[in-house]
């Protein structure tokens, strides 16, 4: 067995047990920790690939930034695990008609190719070639205007989070630390020269 | 790799390596050479990671006597001779301690966010150039990757502070993974202007490209490096450190007089590690800062040689900057913490590149 | 033209890097640390520490068991028994000091009729279990034998003003 595929087993080995824990789990938390486990995994898996942009920009993303805010929410969450277990017989159906379909749809598009992606060889990249820069290019070439689109929406994303934390006027009074580094100490107080006083 | 060992090793080791060489060979057959791989890389790491951990006990050290030193006080000098001998002391002080694990308490969890702390700042070394030559991983992405395995450091934060089960704990970790957040925001749009005008994610790339320009062709390197062109965002990047590493005055976390932070129910040895985080995660800062602002081995003139000494006395440097901010400057208050990383920093890096933007448009781009 | 100037003034970090310069000035300064042990620090002779009981030159103990002082006693550290003696005077049959409690105010040696109770000026001293430091009656009588000497001087000292 090569170096390489004991490794990929190895990191796929993780990543499976990782996903099944992430549904199975009780405690969110932990689950949202396996889930992250699972993003490492699938990013080594990556950079095996030699798609070490993707790989990075998986952790950067993924693990940085949006499991973070994932699990700012869980972790405020009151979990009632018994609330949560009941009508499972009842979603049943249904579930399992979802997955069921996923699943057709996973095989249809793998099926036919995915075997033989064993067969072919995934090309080599030459010494020096940089995944970066040719993801950046294509982004800023060919899919400029997607690439825009996203950034547009991402965009409305912003403005529309702070306009719902918007209340109103504000009704608490505060200092704006702007004007108040401004503040120098003669313009408040006045240091004044006495004459000692004698006692006796 | 091979032949590189056999370079690296003195003479009267070479009969010996290539004993053990053939040894392997008989023993492991076609699988030795990824072993021999496995094993040269377990030994870079461990030759990295073991002067990092003694560095990190006396930077503690130091800290104590800089900033005795700017309080009139004179440190630590009781154990050995001038005190140095108190790192040791402290390090077996905390081991010996007790780790108190909180009724209640998530306890895989509890025990495993200051290892979420910690390794970040320990696996970032790994792409961490020391000259032309001496780095662990040479990877394309380096920049990238050093950001994203930063940015992991938060959940040592938020987990600490969940798993803890206390409300106080539980809101120091959620203000503390608010401001790292932030200032990852800015520290990231501070970094892409580098990225620009040095056109490369190498970070050993990023410091050869400082090598040039025209301060570097009359001799006076020093003033061709990122700093000076990329002034505000170096001031920017290297507050934001500041702020990423939870040091004073943005050392909300800590907060002992205050508020109390994410490691209020930590003790002992799990205490510890978060401590040993924040210091690594010091001195990679200014690892960092030095690569890519002050031209990392990058000699500041001319007439002197590049070399890694130059280096660590950059690194040096700015952590006793590090120390001696937090001398003198008493601690933000939480709001003026996040407004300045988000009504400051931000809009003065999204302007700055811009700004910078043109600049390498027009024909005064100074970094071709 | 002002506001300029704090724009600029506050972009350049100016104050930040004069509250610097402080720090970097005092980093040289000579420092005024007392090595404890090896050096000390001169003490008053009306420093207040432990405690002791004092006796009249010819044995006598002073202590007329008035109860002024467990009165006066902020922290209630002081706890005082008393009975009449064969002799027909009254005095104590228990004079006992919590220096847990005590907050070394010395409101108990300003009460005393008789200077009985007094603080010297001894603080090395320590307790290594619980209960160590509650002083009973014949421990705050030992310590007023040990140290009578420096007791009468410091209050030979302090006389004249009071």
């Amino acid at each position: 067995m090569e170096f390489k595929t004991f490794v990929f087993y190895f990191l796929s080995t993780i990543l499976v047990y990782a996903s099944l824990r992430v549904v199975t789990l009780r405690n969110p938390v932990h689950a949202a920790l396996h889930l992250i486990l699972a993003f490492f995994s699938a990013s080594g898996v990556w950079i095996l690939l030699q798609a070490e942009f993707l790989a990075i920009a998986l952790v950067l993303v993924y693990v940085g930034a949006v499991m973070v805010l994932f699990l700012f929410v869980v972790m405020m969450l009151d979990i009632n695990i018994d609330r949560l277990r009941e009508g499972f017989w009842s979603y049943l159906p249904l579930g399992s008609i979802i997955a069921l379909l996923m699943l057709a749809e996973m095989s249809l598009v793998l099926g036919g190719s995915y075997y033989d992606l064993f067969e072919s060889n995934v090309p080599q990249a030459e010494s020096g070639y940089s995944n970066v820069k040719a993801v950046g290019r294509l982004l800023f070439t060919d899919y400029v205007y997607p690439f825009e689109l996203a950034s547009v929406i991402l965009l409305v994303g912003i403005v529309a989070a702070a306009a719902l934390t918007l209340r109103g006027k504000r009704k608490t009074k505060s200092v704006s630390p702007g004007q108040q580094v401004f503040v120098k100490a003669k313009d408040r107080v006045r240091v004044l020269k006495m004459p000692a006083e004698q006692r006796d | 790799m091979v032949e590189t060992l056999q370079q690296l090793l003195p003479g009267f080791l070479i009969p010996y390596f290539n004993a053990l060489m053939q040894l392997g060979h008989n023993f492991f057959g076609a699988l030795w050479p990824d072993i021999l791989t496995v094993v040269w890389t377990v030994i870079k790491v461990m030759l990295i990671i073991a002067p990092l951990l003694l560095v990190v006990a006396y930077v503690t050290f130091w800290e104590r006597k800089v900033i005795g030193w700017m309080q009139v006080r004179i440190g630590p000098n009781r154990v050995g001779p001038w005190g140095l001998i108190q790192p040791i002391a402290d390090g077996l002080k905390l081991m010996l301690k007790e780790v108190v694990i909180p009724a209640g308490a998530d306890k895989s969890v509890f025990l495993l966010a200051p290892v979420f702390a910690f390794a970040p700042a320990l696996v970032a070394w790994a792409v961490i150039p020391f000259n032309d030559v001496l780095v662990v991983a040479n990877v394309n992405a380096s920049l990238l990757y050093v950001m994203g395995v930063t940015s992991i450091g938060v959940y040592g934060i938020m987990l600490a502070g969940w798993a803890s089960n206390s409300k106080y704990a539980f809101l120091g970790g959620m203000r503390s993974a608010a401001q790292l957040i932030s200032y990852e925001v800015a520290m990231g749009l501070a970094l892409v202007v580098v990225l620009m005008v040095s056109n490369s994610l190498n970070l050993g790339d990023i410091v050869k490209s400082q090598g040039q320009g025209r301060f570097a062709e009359m001799g006076l390197s020093f003033l061709s490096w990122n700093w000076l062109s990329l002034l505000p965002m170096f001031g920017v990047y290297v507050v934001s450190c500041v702020a990423e590493t939870n040091r004073a005055p943005f050392d909300m976390a800590e907060g002992e007089s205050e508020i109390v932070g994410y490691h209020v129910e930590y003790s002992g040895m799990a205490f510890a590690v978060f401590q040993l985080a924040e210091y690594s995660a010091m001195l990679m800062c200014s690892t960092l800062i030095s690569l890519l602002f002050l031209g990392g081995w990058l000699s500041p003139v001319r007439f002197l040689p590049d070399s890694i000494f130059w280096l660590f006395a950059k690194i040096a440097a700015f952590v006793f900057f590090f120390f001696w901010i937090r001398a003198t400057f008493p601690r933000y208050r939480y709001d003026q913490i996040m407004r300045l990383g988000w009504k400051v920093f931000i809009p003065l890096c999204l302007v700055w590149l811009v700004i910078v933007g043109c600049w390498m448009m027009s024909p005064w781009n100074i970094w071709k | 033209m002002g506001s300029m100037k704090n724009v600029f003034n506050s972009l350049l970090l100016r104050e930040l890097f004069k509250g610097m310069s402080v720090t970097g000035r005092y980093m040289f300064a000579r420092k005024i640390t007392v090595q404890y042990p090896e050096e000390k620090t001169p003490q008053s002779f009306r420093f207040r520490g432990l405690h002791a009981l004092r006796r009249y030159p010819n044995g006598e103990e002073r202590c007329i068991a008035c109860k002024l002082c467990e009165a006066v006693c902020p922290a209630l550290a002081i706890v005082i028994e008393s009975a009449e003696r064969d002799d027909g005077s009254r005095r104590t049959t228990r004079y006992d000091i919590d220096l847990s409690k005590c907050i070394f105010c010395g409101f108990c040696e300003e009460a005393c009729p008789v200077d009985a109770i007094v603080e010297t000026r001894v603080f090395e001293y320590h307790g290594e279990k619980r209960g160590d430091l509650y002083f009973t009656k014949p421990m705050l009588l030992a310590n007023g034998d040990r140290y009578e000497n420096e007791i009468a001087e410091d209050r030979q000292l302090d006389a004249k003003y009071r």
